[in-house]
This record gives structure tokens, sequence and C-alpha cells, in this order.
């Protein structure tokens, strides 16, 4: 029997920050239906949380004092230069926008220096209002709390490594054991659930609420210092009220360090933009993938580009034809396994992109770690409306723009500009595809 | 593809290039395994994120979360001497982990294994909590009985010394109030019905209604009935087992296959018959779509799978449905304003969204998202006496999100979960089935009503 498509103007594939960000821009310049198609969870949740926009040169300058300004330089094919400082500008306002009170840093073109779990100082150009009193520019003493079952962040190493690295102030760090949590391997959210809903825990002097049990097992380390940082697990849901009842008891603004994965500040941004999504109405579909595509001819006599006429998303076994107008590809690059690698080539699994790449594999990588990885730049190589390009420099599809890391021609790893190339090439590609779809 | 036949490695080359001797595959593990879990066990790169998903081990400090229970624990069999650690019985099989993994660990078909080697090897046969896990997993053997005297049985469960009994006796908890069985079963008004009131040999589907909504809730299963007669299918209702969901949930494995090959053999035959499966239960289309072929490989296993569907998306994606709902309203006190929770097992098959996008072209119809948590009750898993505090912790983002919303009743399509939204909130709960069989067909349906 014939199978009717979900019909859409635009569709969106991929959930992450690039992939929620186009759809938003799409929504925003008036698309009327939007779809958001996301397969597995987004690599947000691996992210630190910050928006780096450049945080240092392609050529391994910085950290960069000023983002824009090296943006002027950057070489052809990378995704800033491909759609232009005005749209990183753009599309930075328009993240501003969606996420409001919950992030700071939009005040100045500055990258900000945040401390991180590690004890280095990081740059970029937002950063969570939970993140924001713990700025390495900031000169006021800070006492870091650790957690003796949070290993990843071991306070008094990092507090000696930001003293090491020249802050402006006294750094000192001490481990506790965290109330309330009885298991080495509790998890991330297990901490936030707790103080989420001050749940009642046992302490040495008896029961207490998990915030107040906190706050007393610092004030036995608390030197009178102005802030106090904290591995960031401060939280989800109501995480300003956490942050704010340990600051009254303590009397110290509190703040908190960005960790590895899994992040919550990962989860509160993915938490974010998906109310965003839903405040827009923008429709997600989640837990399937796309795995195909037919294209249709509706692309006129004589053009030689294709277009994509729907794709094919695949529940449990039943094939679901879905059609749109535009489609944005936000897959995510290796991690995200957007891109795909195997012992013969390099390969964008969905449309079959191309993704330049040598032919011998072992010219994929170069011995040193930290050097200049080929891998790491692995991605589509696209036009200035982002749409990906065959090997004579054609659109591979007429209707098809990419987005976020599975874009090739930079390191973000290196460079620290993961989230700004997603809010970038998400913001253009969703915008684009909103002004050519009618 | 069954597991049994997965390749173990799928970047192993093919044929002709192994044969150029450019590399040959080391069998690590030298036993051969039934079901080979290895490709899971390896895939997992350790980013934790089904850890962060998993609503049990947000507030269960005994609970170890799904990335052990899975690839760390796979790993850990490796040596004979280590038994599955007992935690696996605290998994509420939700298998939101199957959906977080970005890396298709298939993180519940582990769960689902290592859940049955402890109960096969670990638990004592004889204990209470295997007795009273045997018991709820396999509500379809008892629910006859209570469906052959429904009012005597209504009235025994909701006496507080039955409740008490349970309680003490069995572990179930005696905070929850036992579904009542209708008076008259889904399967003994179809009977009486005599069947389709539509014949078309072209147009056909096999209904899979599961237990609830034949001994509990037969309102549910009569909708989709109307539904699809409205659109001119021809609706079969073969003979059919348990889909299992419970057994697995409570590592039953065996009692799973039984019925597992039943419901094959008759979905396959209806199949053969030109007939599409639909499911009005979002835990019995998750069980025969996934996994039905993770864990069995029986003749047909793939063939049901693949032609199983829920039974709203099957409509959305062959009829012009929303143009039907477009033109459709309802005036109907019952229908207007919902609090809409989707399924976890829903949200697996892409379908979270499904419901408020249809909902909302109905005229006279308000359904409002209560957001992405777990209902916390996960089929069985509530029920027990241990975990219903879990159950009710997990729960409570859900109530306060319903609470939140502008309604005062609520919507899901697992029947669980509404008995949690219900216990909740003490909202009444419909299925999208009943408010598609008012837009559509109308609130009063001829006199074959009961």
């Amino acid at each position: 029997m014939a199978e009717m498509a979900i019909e859409d103007d635009v569709l969106v594939i991929g959930g992450g920050l690039a992939g929620a960000t186009a759809a938003l821009a799409a929504a925003n310049a008036g698309t009327k239906r939007v779809r958001l198609v996301t397969y597995k969870q987004s690599t947000l949740r691996h992210a630190s949380g910050l928006i780096d926009v450049l945080g240092y040169t392609p050529a391994g300058k910085g950290p960069l004092t000023d983002p824009f300004d090296a943006l002027e330089e950057l070489p052809h094919g990378h995704p800033y230069e491909r759609v232009g400082i005005d749209a990183v500008r753009d599309a930075l306002s328009f993240f501003d926008g969606i996420v409001g009170d919950a992030y700071a840093g939009g005040h100045t073109d500055r990258n900000a220096l945040v401390p991180t779990h590690g004890g280095t100082v990081k740059p970029t150009a937002r950063y969570p209002a939970a993140t924001a009193p713990g700025l390495a520019s900031d000169d006021r003493d800070a006492l870091l709390v650790g957690v003796e079952t949070l290993p990843d962040f071991d306070a008094p190493l990092a507090a000696a490594h930001l003293e090491a690295a020249g802050i402006p102030f006294d750094c000192r760090g001490v481990t506790l054991r965290f109330p309330g949590i009885t298991r080495d391997d509790a998890k991330v959210t297990r901490y936030a659930h707790l103080l989420d809903r001050n749940e009642s825990v046992s302490t040495p002097s008896g029961e207490a609420g998990a915030r107040e049990a906190l706050s007393t097992a610092v004030r036995d380390h608390f030197e009178g210092e102005p802030r106090v940082g904290f591995p960031a697990i401060l939280g989800d849901e109501r995480a300003d009220d956490v942050r704010g009842d340990l600051a009254d008891t303590l009397g110290a603004d509190v703040f908190e360090v960005p960790m590895g994965p899994p992040s919550l500040p990962g989860i509160r941004l993915e938490e974010l933009l998906y109310d965003a999504l839903e405040a827009a109405g923008v429709r997600v579909t989640s837990g399937v993938p796309v795995v195909g595509y037919e294209t249709g001819d509706r692309a006129g006599a004589g053009r030689r580009t294709e277009r994509i006429d729907h794709v094919v998303v695949d529940r449990h076994g039943a094939e679901i034809p879905h059609r749109a107008d535009q489609y944005v590809l936000a897959t995510g690059g290796l991690v995200g396994k957007g891109i795909e690698s195997d012992r013969e080539g390099v390969a964008e699994p969905i449309f079959g992109c191309r993704v330049p790449h040598a032919e011998d594999r072992y010219d994929w990588f170069v011995d040193d770690v930290f050097g200049e990885q080929p891998y790491a730049r692995f991605g589509l190589e696209p036009d200035r409306e982002l749409r990906p390009l065959d090997a004579d420099g054609e659109p591979e599809f007429a209707n098809l723009r990419a987005a976020g890391a599975v874009l090739g021609g930079y390191d973000y790893a290196a460079e620290k500009s993961g989230a700004g190339v997603s809010i970038a090439t998400g913001y253009v590609a969703g915008t684009r595809s909103a002004e050519v779809s009618e | 593809m069954s597991n049994t036949d997965r390749p173990t490695d799928e970047g192993v080359p093919d044929e002709q290039s192994r044969d150029d001797g450019e590399f040959e595959p080391i069998q690590v593990f030298p036993e051969a395994e039934e079901m080979d879990l290895r490709p899971g066990a390896d895939d997992c790169y350790k980013c934790s994120t089904c850890d962060t998903n998993c609503p049990v081990a947000e507030v269960d400090d005994e609970f170890p979360g799904p990335k052990f229970q899975g690839p760390e624990q796979w790993r850990l069999k490796r040596q004979d001497d280590h038994d599955i650690d007992e935690s696996v019985m605290k998994c509420s099989n939700c298998m939101r982990c199957d959906s977080a993994c970005p890396s298709e660990v298939p993180l519940s078909q582990m769960h689902n294994t290592a859940r049955g080697e402890y109960v096969e090897e670990n638990m004592t046969k004889l204990s209470r909590e295997y007795l009273r896990n045997r018991m709820l997993a396999n509500y379809r053997r008892l629910a006859p009985l209570g469906a052959a005297f429904p009012r005597t049985a209504n009235f025994v469960m909701g006496l507080s010394i039955t409740k008490w009994l349970g309680e003490k006796t069995m572990g179930i908890t005696s905070e929850r109030e036992l579904p009542a069985f209708a008076t008259e079963t889904f399967r003994e008004w179809w009977r009486k019905r005599g069947g389709p009131a539509v014949h078309d040999e072209n147009n056909r589907i096999a209904y899979f209604h599961g237990c609830y909504a034949n001994y509990n809730t037969p309102e549910v299963a009569k909708a989709l009935v109307r539904v699809y007669e409205q659109f001119g299918y021809e609706v079969l209702v073969p003979e059919q087992h348990c889909s299992g969901t419970p057994m697995f949930a409570n590592g039953m494995l065996e009692d799973a296959r039984r019925s597992a090959e039943t419901n094959v053999r008759e979905l396959a035959a209806a199949i053969d018959d030109g007939a599409d499966v639909v499911a009005s239960c979002s835990s019995c289309s998750m069980s025969i779509r996934q996994e039905y072929p993770e864990l069995f490989d029986f003749e047909g296993t793939d063939e049901v799978a693949t032609n199983t569907w829920d039974a709203v998306e099957y409509l959305r994606v062959h009829e012009d449905l929303e143009a039907a709902l477009a033109d459709a309203s309802v005036d109907d006190g019952r229908f207007e304003e919902f609090a809409y929770h989707a399924p976890c097992h829903a949200r697996n098959q892409g379908l979270d969204g499904q419901t408020i996008e249809l909902l909302e072209l109905i005229d006279g119809v308000e359904a409002h998202d209560v957001g992405d948590s777990c209902s916390g009750i996960s089929g069985t898993y509530g029920w027990k006496e241990e975990n219903y505090e879990t159950s009710m912790k997990i729960g409570k983002e859900m109530f306060e999100h319903m609470a939140d919303a502008d309604a005062t009743a609520g919507l899901t399509e697992c029947p669980t979960c509404s008995m949690q939204m219900e216990h909740g909130t003490g909202y009444e709960i419909t299925h999208t089935l009943e408010i598609l069989e008012a837009a559509l067909v109308g609130t009063n349906p001829t006199a074959e009503s009961t």
C-alpha cells in the first residue's frame, strides 16, 4: 500500500546545538512547519555548556582576546569564512535571545576566561550564568570545593594549576564527602536531584536538607573567601534556587566549574533549546534515524543539481517517508557519527555527500597526538549558503544544507570553536532554508 | 536481523580482502555464544549519556545505572566466577538508555539478557520475590479469573484487607488501587458483535490489543475498531498472548519466549492474509518491534516486527488522517483539555510528538505536553512494595507538570503510565484512540456500545 509522507516545510536532521539552532532559525524566519528529527541524544551531553567562538587560531595562536579580529583571517573553507563575520554576530545575538539570562558574556566581543575542572583557563564567548562569578579575570579570591566521589575534579590540584597559570587572585582547593551520596559511582543527575529536591540526608549532626548539609560541610573549610566554586552538579531543573540557597547560607558568591562528560551544563543547555523549540512550534521526532532518501524530478527540466524529494525515517523497521521543501543536515562529526570512517574511507552516511580525505588511511593522522590532525578537519565542504559540494564544486543537492560538526575544514577541539560554528552555521542554514522555502 | 546472526565486527573486511591476507580477525573471547553482545560492549565509549537518562539512577542509591548493567557487566561476565549483580532487578526497563546512547549500544537487550540470567541462575524459585514477579509478569494468566467474575473481583481487590494481604504475603504495594476488570472483555464484545463490520481483503489490519485493552479498558479497543472501520479497514483480531513486556522486565525470558512464539505465529499468519499489525498499547508495539527481533528468532519474527505499527502512526502514514482531523470537531466535556504524557516506550519508537501534533488539528480538543520525564511506574515495577517509593519519586516531576498544565484530565497511550498518572493526580485518564473515535466516529456510536 502506498504510504503518505509526513509533510513539513523545513526538515532538520540532528538534534544537537547546530540542529536546534537551525530549526529555531527557520521557525523564526517565518517557516510554517519545521520538524527536527533526531536519532540518539546529541553530543551536548558531552559538552561543557560553554559557547566558544574562537579561542585559538588554526595556527595555534592564542588564547585570543577578541575572536572577531581573528575571524577576518581564517583560511578559505573554514565554516566561519563560508558564512561571514556578520552572520556569526547575528547568530550569537539570536542565541542570546533564546537563552536569555541563563547565559552571560553577550556584553562584549572579547573572550572570557573560564577556569575548567582541570585547572586550565579556557577562552570562551558565552558562559552559563552559574559559571559567571568564577571568571579568572575577576581578582577576588576563590575556594574550590571538590567531592571525593567526583574524581574528575581534584579541587586542590585545579587550584594549584590555576595559581601556576598566573591568575590574579588566591585560589584554594578542598575535598569533601558529598552529604547524601552513598555510592562511589553516583551519577551527576543523582547529585543534581538531591539538591533540586532538597532531599533529606543524614549528616553527623542529624537529618538535614541536602542544600543545608552541603553548606555545613563546606563551612568547616571556609575561610571567608568571597566566592566558592563547585563542580557543575548544582541542580538541574531548579539550579538557580540551589545556587541561591548555597550562596545565602555561605555568605559568598557560588559558581560552577564546567566538567567533562556527562555534563549538567550541557544537559541544561539542551533543555533550554528544546523548550525554545516547543515554544516556537517546531515538531520534534526523536529516537529514530533517517536511513535514506529519494530524489524527485521537481528540480525542473535541464537543472543538473538534484533535489531531495523525501527522506526515510526508520521507526523500528517501519520506513516512514518525511517530505519537506528544504533539508538541513546537522548530524555531527566523527563523535556524533554524522561522519563515519572505516578502513576503506570516510563518508557521510545518510546522503553520501563527499568528505574529502586522503586515500591512504595512514595519512589521516600524524604521530604527534596534539599535532595538526587531518582527521579532526574531516567533514563536508560547503558553498557560501552551506550546501555540501560534490567533487566538481557543484551542490550535491539543491535543497540540502549542512550545519555544525558535519562540516569540515576546522578543528574545533584545537581552536575552541565547536559551539560557535554550530550556532553560526545552524543559524545560516535554517534562515536560508526558510528564505527559499515557499 | 536477530543478534544470533549479526556479524561480530562490522569493520571486518569482506571475504575477498581477507583472502588477500591483509587483515586476520582475532577471536578475543574463545567461547561461542548463543547471543553475541560483544559488539554492544565494544561500541560503548563510556560517555555515560545513558546514565544521565536513567530515571532510576537519579533517585535510587542502590542502582548503578545502565552503563554498568549493560556493557560493563557483560565484560565482567567474561570471568567465570562473576554472577550477574542483583541490582539488575532495580532496572525498570523503561528503555530510555536505548535512545540515549550515541553509539547504538543495545542497552535494553543487554539488560534483558542479564536479568534473564540472574533470575535463572541466582533467584530462588521458591522465594516470595520470584513467585510475586512471576505472578505480576503473567498478568494475562490471572486476568481471565478476574474477568470471569469482574464485580466480585473488583470488590475483593478494593478491600483494604486484600491489599494488606497483598503487601504482606506477596510484596505488592498496598498504596495502589488494582485496576478494575471490565464487565465484558473486548474479545467477548467482539464475539457477540460477530467480528468485523467491514469486510475487505485488500484493506486489512490485525489488531494486537494486548491484555489491558481486553480485560480492563475494552473501550480503547472498541475505539480502535470503530476508527479503523470508519476508514474502511477490515479488522482481524487474531489469537494472542501477552506481548512479553512484563516478562522481560521480570527476567522471565522463558515465559516471554512462549508468548512470543504464539504471537509471532498468529500475527505472521495474519500478515500472510494481507494484514498489517497494529497495537494500541505503546509497550506492546515496542516489544514486538524491538525486543522480539533482539531476543528471539522464530520463523517470521523479523517479518512481524517490520509489519507492526502503533495504531495511530499507521493511520497517519496510510490515510490522510490530518485532513480528516482538521475537518473534525469534538463537543464533549470529557474531551476538552488534557495533560498529555508520552510514554517512554512511545518515545523510543519516535512517537513522542505524534499525539500533540494530531490533536491540535481537532477543533474542541486541547492537549498539553507535560514534558519528557518518565512516569516512574514502568509496568510491574512500581507495583512492587520495594519499588513503590522510587516509582513515586520518579513520577513526581510528571505529577507537578500535570498539575501545572491547564487541564484536569490526563492522556497517554500506555496502560501502566495511565495508572500512575491517575494514582499521582486523581485525574481520569483517556487513551488517544478514544479522542480519535469521538472526533471521527462520534461519541455515541450506534447501538452496539455497551
